[in-house]
């Protein structure tokens, strides 16, 4: 498996570190329990197309949110996370 | 049919050509009083036990593929009971007591062989660690030795003492842990499950469950047509998320691929089971020579059931720096295997919130050495609805009540506990 980095690009696998399932939001500050407990350790845990987020440590040191087939490891697409981390944090 | 000496020679006489099924292959009945949805260690080791301990022979176990299809047939077959944590000591010891006497209960040669496993340390945290978890075992009843330097040289003394990153220190050694035949761990409890009534069906996904109107589970659909069952336990190691979700659950799981490998055979070099605890390697040499040996998962999600390289160079790395002589022998094969990570790295044994559908999930790295006494508390959970006393600490909310059972740190995301 390897990755093209959208600012370096192809790379080989060993330069990234997985973060993991890019869809749990982090609940806000006043949420219950249960939505915080489903955020921490509940998962979907896709076969299949998921999105996921990756960091190009070995690298550029950028935050990127890549769509891959956990069934095939196929990557479909590489993008920065840095417009999708804006949104989710309500910037 | 039953082995002993006596058919073995039969069998030679007549040379080789008269030996019989060793499990009926069996097709689908209507109704079961419980259906197991994964044919693989644990999977079969429930249903014998349910069938041998519990009584209760109206057993189906469904497996998608055949059996050893699965991670039964790739992992590296080490068995042991050196847990320090409440939760895991007696229940791992449990599955090393049943691992001692397994040939005599299941009439098969499983090649149990207690040829002792060590944890090295190099330096005196990890040395104090080891005391502390050794001295825990041995309260509990367990064996449990700690090797200083000398002792260490004396049983291995062609590790790489010299390391001047990660110099050997000594060892925790437990004698009773060691390997065991993981094709016929399967294979024996499958002649031995399926000569109690287990009907073990082959070839036989399970697709969905049936449900009544009040949600119970009332059986499975499958691609071999539906089968009603009093109970269903699943126990499909990587698949749980998969087949979990087929009842509407989401469970603390993430599926992960764990690498393990073999190199060519050489003369016995490696006495038993050795780990590295620097780095994260283990080996064992097999009796055919192979040197079998593994380390981290490959760190994301998948399903793929093969890895990635940079996992295989980490972990050949390790061999090198503890064994430098190894260099010069050429890896043979390598498997990936998918396993269920449970967000603490630790079991989960439990009734489900779905009335009649019972879990047995999220194994990590160490599903193997379990095999028996999975089966055993599993088989127990089913048949009186109540946890096994030794697995009264594997329950699903323990996340959500926060008594997570974090033996080594390691889960899918250590940061989360």
């Amino acid at each position: 498996m390897r990755i093209v980095c959208p600012f370096c690009g192809e790379r080989e696998l060993g330069e990234f570190t997985y973060l993991g399932d890019a869809k749990p939001v982090r609940p806000a500050a006043g949420a219950s329990q249960d939505e915080v407990f489903d955020y921490v350790y509940l998962r979907d845990n896709v076969a299949g197309g998921t999105s996921e987020y990756w960091y190009h440590g070995g690298g550029c040191r950028a935050w990127l949110k890549i769509t891959r087939n956990t069934l095939t490891h196929e990557i479909s697409s590489v993008d920065p996370a840095a417009g999708v981390g804006a949104a989710k944090a309500g910037a | 049919m039953k082995y002993s000496i006596f058919s073995l020679a039969r069998a030679a006489l007549s040379g080789h050509k008269t030996w019989q099924r060793t499990w009926r292959d069996a097709s689908p009945k209507d109704r079961y009083d419980v259906v197991i949805v994964g044919g693989g260690g644990h999977g079969l080791a429930t249903a014998w036990f349910l069938a041998s301990e519990y009584g209760i022979r109206n057993v189906a176990v469904l497996e998608k593929g055949w059996i050893g299809s699965g991670n039964a047939g790739r992992n590296t077959t080490i068995i042991r009971s050196n847990y320090g944590l409440p939760g895991n000591t007696g229940f791992y010891e449990l599955s090393m007591k049943l691992w001692e006497r397994m040939e005599q209960d299941l009439n098969y040669n499983t090649m149990v062989s207690q040829r002792g496993v060590i944890n090295l340390y190099h330096s005196d945290a990890q040395r104090d660690a080891y005391a502390r978890r050794g001295n825990t075992m041995r309260i509990n009843g367990i064996d449990a030795e700690l090797l200083d330097l000398a002792a260490v040289r004396k049983m291995m003394p062609f590790l790489n003492f010299d390391n001047a990153r990660f110099p050997v220190q000594g060892g925790l050694l437990q004698r009773r842990g060691g390997t065991a035949r993981h094709d016929a761990v399967v294979w024996g409890y499958a002649h031995a499950a399926s000569a109690l009534g287990v009907d073990i069906i082959q070839n036989c996904e399970v697709s969905g469950f049936v449900r009544d109107a009040n949600g119970k589970v009332t059986g499975v659909e499958t691609s071999r047509g539906t089968i009603g069952a009093g109970k269903v336990g699943m126990a499909v190691a990587g698949s749980s998320s998969r087949v979990a979700a087929m009842a509407g659950l989401r469970l603390p799981i993430e599926s992960h691929v764990l690498q393990a490998f073999v190199s060519e055979a050489i003369k016995p070099l490696i006495p038993g089971v050795m780990t590295f605890g620097a780095g994260h390697f283990y080996v064992s040499q097999s009796d055919k020579g192979g040197l079998v040996f593994g380390g981290d998962i490959d760190g994301y999600n998948s399903y793929a059931q093969r890895g990635n390289l940079p996992v295989m160079e980490d972990v050949c790395e390790g061999g090198m720096a503890l064994m430098p002589m190894i260099g010069r022998v050429r890896l043979l094969r390598q498997w990936g295997g998918i396993m269920d990570m449970s967000m603490d790295g630790s079991p989960i044994i439990d009734k489900t919130p779905v009335d009649g559908l019972y879990l047995n999930a999220g194994w990590c790295y160490g599903g193997f050495k379990a095999t028996p006494g999975s089966g055993f508390v599993f088989a127990h959970l089913l048949a009186r609805d109540e946890p096994h006393k030794e697995a009264a600490r594997f329950r699903l909310d323990r996340f959500r009540r926060g008594a997570m059972i974090d033996e080594k740190g390691v889960g899918a995301q250590p940061n989360l506990h």
